[in-house]
């Protein structure tokens, strides 16, 4: 199986071949943080997911969060429905974990900014 | 009456923080920030993806995170804020500025102050100003809108969404829209390339499935009370629809997402120049306008891509006010005109700042900011002199109109030129 | 059971109820639509006319200077915006120039005052930045622009004031004759609404009603007029209303300062299948923009801030059709333009007729007449620290382009017919008009229309019924505190 991506690391957007048969061979870079983001794009491409959950206030009906870390993109919308059913009640504080561990990985999911 | 304020920042977003937070660092102690909005932070607010603060942090942050790094300066910090307050015009004198303005807690006041910093940010182009023919359903509306009903207010605007232009704000809403339930058709980018950049392409569009239509627009929208449809055909060269390429899309959205103007109706009526290629005021190389003692930075001044270069464009432009007060004696204004500088963009260049330059008043460094007119994906030369000879150049590997570029250049090079017109460049 | 029943809320209806709602009646004004002036009345070229265009012998020649005389004295008791700005007719040849000399004595014999035929030059000193082309020009110093849908819904709130029921959203689909009075349908009404007398004031579909109630007597060719609203900072282009030399189909293309002192240009004429369509066109933009740059060279059509469309009731007779069609049913059918203009004196003769046919012209012994709108932007620099103090919600800026307060917006909610939609509240409190279209006031509007009518936002509409803004609530919504 041969992935075609383009890099994001810099804005020149090398077209990336990796072959997966091949332990993920890489060409078409120009550099060595271009093979590096064409294998784990490849292996195991993961995202931050940043978006809102509810928050118990008028003023302030949505709170932005984010995952602390990246997880793998095949279970964003997973998370956005575990998302759907957190209700946050004030005080909220940057840094908030308001779910632990997020789908069993590594990453939490917390809170982006103050709301008292 | 009272004291007059010695700073009066007009907008409480990153470029106004930025401006307030290095006057005080800078040795002002009576500034004032007004801000429309119930609380600080500006667009950043709304912004709650990520790709903020990797220049000016060392840290990938979402604007919630980087407007709370700001606000947090300013405690402490003894610097007065005004929320849920408009200003309403600016008059500006001799010594002292007047600024009127109102709140519904404080009434209707005008405030002197030795020095203004405009910080009031930017607008999103609207359909009546692209003109799609068409009916005027609900369901249109421009990204940044969308952006404020999804993340703030909680609310989805739509379920089959077409967007139109391919700048960072409607990538990224494209990706918002699909993540919470919507299905967005594709989106829709007159110009042969897009205007975003390609790390938003690829967790915007191709995260997603949606196609990227290039040379494409939108020249039809149907539907009675709410959108039904939209006809997207190709462009030819001179961005005109050609007949028979008619696509239609069943959407009941879409998003609009070309183009920023900075917001300077209070900038013009208070009679400071105006530079029309950035939409923004011309200011001379401390971002002092055509005023003395009014200062502009960040998205009023010309539209940004990176919130970082806000933040550093704003404290150049607090220390100077600072500068100002404190030193007023000092360094002329308007110095003789042999000591001033115009510059000018030239072949490939379609803005840059500032757009004027006092040799007197010159830092070690100058940072010149600019966009170019088209992409390029090979290297190119970035060119400064007077039109006969070269005084510096640079060299890119790579531009588009989409980043906004900059350079630096050494008070000497300048100081050197013979001519009173900087011109830059782009060369092969 | 109502002594009458005006089916149409546009600037007719509205100025008929007005004119009746000083007498001893009980009255139901009926709009298919969410709210007052959705039709033609609100997408129109927004022009008092001087008079000088209808030819005499026809109903729009008779009423033309009755109607302006009447629309500055009503905009005056009424506070409505208006600016008495003249107007010039220009002509590029000798043969638009004898149709100047026909206007000129058209107008003549309708009653204009102060009417000029003056040559290019003179043109120009007064409008310089009229076309060199143009060779000679009608004068007429009574034109004026005016409000469009703020003049209708004036009228109609004071009507409401003073007894008028108003009932919207109810589309009257069949007429009965009982005998002695009218049984009317709509599938909003539980039951038929009865009235003694029936006005026919619907507009582009005045022939539909009509013929609910009497035998086909005139036929409605819907005309859609396409326009583009300039952004005033352009500067003044113009200081008076420029027309373009009339042609067949009608006034032509116009310049027109706005009372916004933007710049309103078109429209054109298109006659189209569905009376509903008011979508703007390619072909029809572009013609539009072509003539008026014909007569204004240095207009920047870039500086649009939006397009908009009305389809006026234009007829092959290309007149009014104002008479007792059956029993106790008039019509004030086939308004066009000048029909706004027109409106009140089509009022007077509407109520003459009727009285003719037997409607007790009783006089109230009170009417309160009369409206006034505190304009935020109007009140003097000196006055206004001591205004907000006493009234705080009119320091708040809510519309940012055009500086209209919470205050300005509260106080439409609570006139005599309360806006419903983000558009009742900007044809009311004049929010979303602006560079930005309602881009940034648009949301905070949305909240006051919610948190005032105590409904959920989810059901705020944009303009007419079925425009929702939002679909659903995010994360399936929660308690919001």
């Amino acid at each position: 199986m041969v992935k075609e991506l383009i890099c994001i690391v810099c804005p020149q957007g090398c077209h990336l071949t990796v072959e997966e048969e091949k332990e993920y061979q890489v060409s078409g870079h120009r550099c060595a943080r271009g093979v590096a983001y064409g294998r784990s794009e490849a292996m195991n491409p993961t995202r931050v997911l940043t978006s809102t959950v509810c928050v118990r206030s008028a003023r302030h009906p949505r709170c932005p969060v984010k995952t602390s870390q990246p997880i793998p993109k095949k279970d964003l919308f997973r998370a956005m429905a575990l998302l759907d059913d957190i209700v946050l009640d004030l005080p909220v504080h940057r840094g908030d974990v308001v779910v632990k561990n997020i789908l069993g990985h590594p990453a939490d999911i917390i809170a982006t900014r103050d709301i008292t | 009456m009272a004291d007059p304020y010695q700073m009066l920042v007009i907008g409480g977003g990153p470029a106004g923080l930025g401006a307030a937070i290095s006057a005080k660092e800078n040795g002002l102690s009576r500034i004032l920030v007004v801000e429309r909005d119930l609380e600080l932070g500006g667009i950043l607010n709304q912004c709650v993806h990520n790709g903020f603060g990797l220049h000016y942090f060392g840290e990938e942050l979402t604007g919630p995170e980087y407007a709370g790094r700001m606000t947090g300066r300013l405690e402490g910090s003894g610097i007065e804020i005004l929320c849920d307050t408009m200003v309403l015009s600016i008059h500006p004198g001799q010594d002292v500025h007047r600024v009127c303005l109102m709140s519904a807690c404080s009434g209707y006041r005008c405030l002197d102050t030795e020095t203004i910093v405009l910080a009031m940010g930017c607008r999103e182009r609207t359909r009546g100003a692209i003109g799609i023919p068409g009916t005027r359903a609900a369901g249109i509306l421009t990204a940044g809108t969308a952006q404020r009903y999804v993340n703030m207010e909680g609310y989805m605007v739509g379920k089959r969404v077409i967007v139109l232009g391919s700048g960072d704000i409607g990538l990224i809403m494209a990706r918002r829209m699909t993540l919470e339930g919507a299905k967005v058709l594709a989106c829709v980018e007159i110009m042969p390339f897009s205007g975003g950049l390609a790390r938003n392409i690829v967790q915007c569009l191709d995260d997603y499935g949606i196609p990227l239509l290039l040379s494409h627009t939108i020249t039809e929208i149907g539907g009675r009370s709410r959108v039904e449809r939209v006809t997207v055909q190709q462009v030819d060269a001179s961005l005109q629809p050609v007949e028979g390429t008619e696509r239609y899309f069943d959407v009941d959205t879409v998003l609009l997402s070309v183009g920023l103007i900075p917001e300077n109706e209070l900038t013009r009526e208070a009679g400071i120049a105006m530079d029309p290629r950035t939409g923004g005021p011309l200011v001379f190389e401390n971002k002092e306008t055509s005023i003395r003692g009014i200062f502009a930075c960040g998205n009023v001044l010309q539209v940004h891509d990176l919130v970082d270069y806000v933040t550093e464009e704003s404290e150049e432009a607090g220390k100077a006010a600072a500068a100002y007060v404190l030193g007023k004696a000092t360094a002329a204004f308007a110095p003789p005109a042999d000591r001033i500088i115009d510059v000018t963009p030239g072949k490939g260049i379609a803005c840059v700042i500032p757009q004027k330059i006092r040799l007197d008043r010159l830092e070690e460094k100058i940072r010149f900011f600019f966009r170019v007119s088209e992409p390029s994906k090979t290297p190119k030369r970035v060119m400064l002199g007077d039109g006969e000879r070269v005084a510096a150049s640079f060299r890119r590997p790579w531009m588009a109109p989409g980043e906004m570029e900059h350079i630096k250049v050494d008070r000497s090079t300048l100081q050197e030129m013979q001519g009173e017109i900087l011109l830059l460049t782009i060369e092969d | 059971m109502y002594d009458l029943a005006i089916i149409g809320a546009g600037v007719v209806g509205c100025a008929l109820a007005y004119e009746l709602s000083s007498r001893d009646l009980s009255l139901v004004l009926i709009e298919k639509e969410n709210d007052v002036a959705m039709g033609a009345s609100r997408a129109n070229t927004a022009i008092i006319h001087a008079g000088f265009d209808p030819a005499p012998e026809t109903l729009m020649g008779q009423l033309n200077v009755e109607g302006m005389r009447r629309c500055y004295d009503l905009c005056e008791e009424l506070d409505v915006e208006h600016r008495k700005t003249g107007s010039l007719v220009v002509a590029f040849d000798q043969e638009q120039q004898r149709t100047l000399d026909v206007l000129y004595r058209q107008g003549i014999v309708n009653g204009c005052q102060g009417l000029e035929i003056i040559d290019g030059a003179e043109a120009r000193r007064r409008e310089p930045n009229l076309s060199p082309e143009i060779i000679a020009a009608l004068w007429a110093p009574e034109a004026g622009v005016i409000n469009p849908w703020e003049f209708a819904l004036a009228m109609a709130e004071v009507a409401v004031r003073n007894g008028v029921v108003f009932m919207p959203n109810t589309e009257v689909v069949g007429l009965e004759w009982r005998g002695d009075h009218y049984q009317i349908t709509a599938p909003s009404l539980t039951e038929p609404i009865r009235s003694r007398y029936l006005v026919n004031a619907a507009g582009v579909n005045s022939d539909l009603i009509h013929e609910m109630a009497a035998e086909p007597a005139f036929q409605i060719t819907p005309t859609r007029g396409e326009y583009y609203l300039l952004d005033r900072t352009v500067g003044t282009l113009v200081q008076s209303i420029i027309f373009h030399s009339p042609t067949e189909q009608g006034k032509g293309v116009t310049v027109s300062p706005t009372i916004h002192n933007n710049f309103l240009i078109g429209p054109n004429s298109e006659v189209i299948e569905d009376r509903a369509d008011t979508g703007v066109t390619r072909s029809g933009l572009s013609h539009i923009g072509e003539v008026a740059l014909r007569m204004v060279p240095s207009l920047d059509l870039r500086s649009n801030i939006r397009n908009f469309a009305g389809v006026r009731a234009n007829s092959p007779e290309n007149d009014f059709y104002i008479k007792m069609s059956a029993a106790n049913f008039l019509d004030l059918a086939a308004i066009k333009s000048p029909g706004l203009t027109c409106a009140p004196a089509i009022a007077r003769l509407g109520a003459d007729l009727l009285e003719k046919t037997g409607l007790p012209m009783k006089k109230k012994t009170h009417w309160q007449g009369g409206r006034r709108v505190i304009r935020f932007k109007e009140i003097p620099e000196e006055k206004r620290a001591a205004f907000i103090r006493d009234n705080p919600l009119y320091g708040r800026v809510i519309c940012r382009c055009e500086t209209i307060t919470e205050g300005e917006i509260m106080a439409a909610m609570q006139r005599e017919i309360p806006p419903v939609s983000i558009d009742g509240v900007k044809r009311r409190a004049g929010t979303g008009m602006g560079r930005c279209q309602g881009g940034f006031c648009g949301p905070r509007i949305l909240e006051i229309l919610a948190r005032e009518t105590k409904r959920s936002p989810l059901s705020i509409e944009e303009d007419g019924s079925g425009s929702l803004i939002l679909t659903s609530e995010t994360k399936k919504g929660c308690d919001r505190g």
